[in-house]
């Protein structure tokens, strides 16, 4: 399945995208997918446990994702 | 109770008249605004950019959680995003409630739970170097 993943800000900046299509087995979970991020080029620059959303609701690393999931890397908030 | 994301100026006397009501005997309004200074480093304005509809998702449960304690829905904020300038107001909450002590802790609640939870992020730009994301500032050097 391929999942859509945004990122912004700072990773964003790091990985030179603010959206990815990452092809994924079937039944892959949150890790699964930031595991794929950190392998990318610049991956190393996104630490190993940031904060994720999946369909804009704060997700934790075991959440299972399907093709039609939206995932996003969310850089420690500085909103206000 | 609204919540919005916004790119343009806020009024903050819009937001006041938007949670007037004669049943209300307080009304806090809380503006934070684009300060000189961060961590001792002069800035000449923000760049805030966000996940926009999750950032307004995410309000809205806040001002839902809001409204649930401190038994108001007369509750307004905007949260401006793009190119901002020093003194600029970044964020403005309006609580009205028929008492203060509600009316003040429930903005509070407000502006610590967003400064928190919504996936907004800012980019300062300064007088002597490059822009830099800034991480989250909770407590002593929030406004």
């Amino acid at each position: 399945m391929t999942v859509r993943v945004l990122l912004f800000a700072s990773y964003a900046d790091a990985i030179g995208a603010s959206e990815l299509s990452l092809k994924l087995p079937a039944g892959a979970r949150v890790r699964d997918v930031l595991s794929r991020v950190k392998e990318l080029a610049a991956g190393k620059r996104i630490p190993d446990h940031p904060l994720v959303a999946v369909n804009e609701r704060y997700a934790d690393e075991n959440q299972q994702v399907t093709a039609s999931d939206e995932v996003a890397i969310i850089p420690p908030v500085a909103g206000g | 109770m609204r919540g919005a994301i916004v790119d343009r100026p806020i009024d903050p006397a819009a937001l006041l008249a938007e949670v007037a009501s004669p049943s209300n005997g307080a009304t806090v309004l809380f503006v934070g605004t684009v300060r000189d200074m961060n961590d001792g480093t002069r800035v000449t304005g923000l760049d805030y950019t966000a996940y926009r509809a999750m950032a307004e998702r995410e309000l809205r449960d806040i001002l839902a959680e809001a409204g649930e304690r401190f038994a108001t829905s007369d509750i307004v904020v905007e949260h401006r995003i793009g190119a901002l300038g020093l003194g600029d107001a970044s964020v403005v909450i309006a609580v009205a409630h028929p008492h203060r002590g509600e009316a003040y802790e429930a903005s509070r609640y407000v502006i610590e739970e967003l400064k928190g939870r919504l996936p907004i992020w800012k980019r300062e730009h300064y007088a002597d170097r490059k822009p830099e994301w800034v991480a989250a500032t909770i407590g002593a050097s929030s406004p």
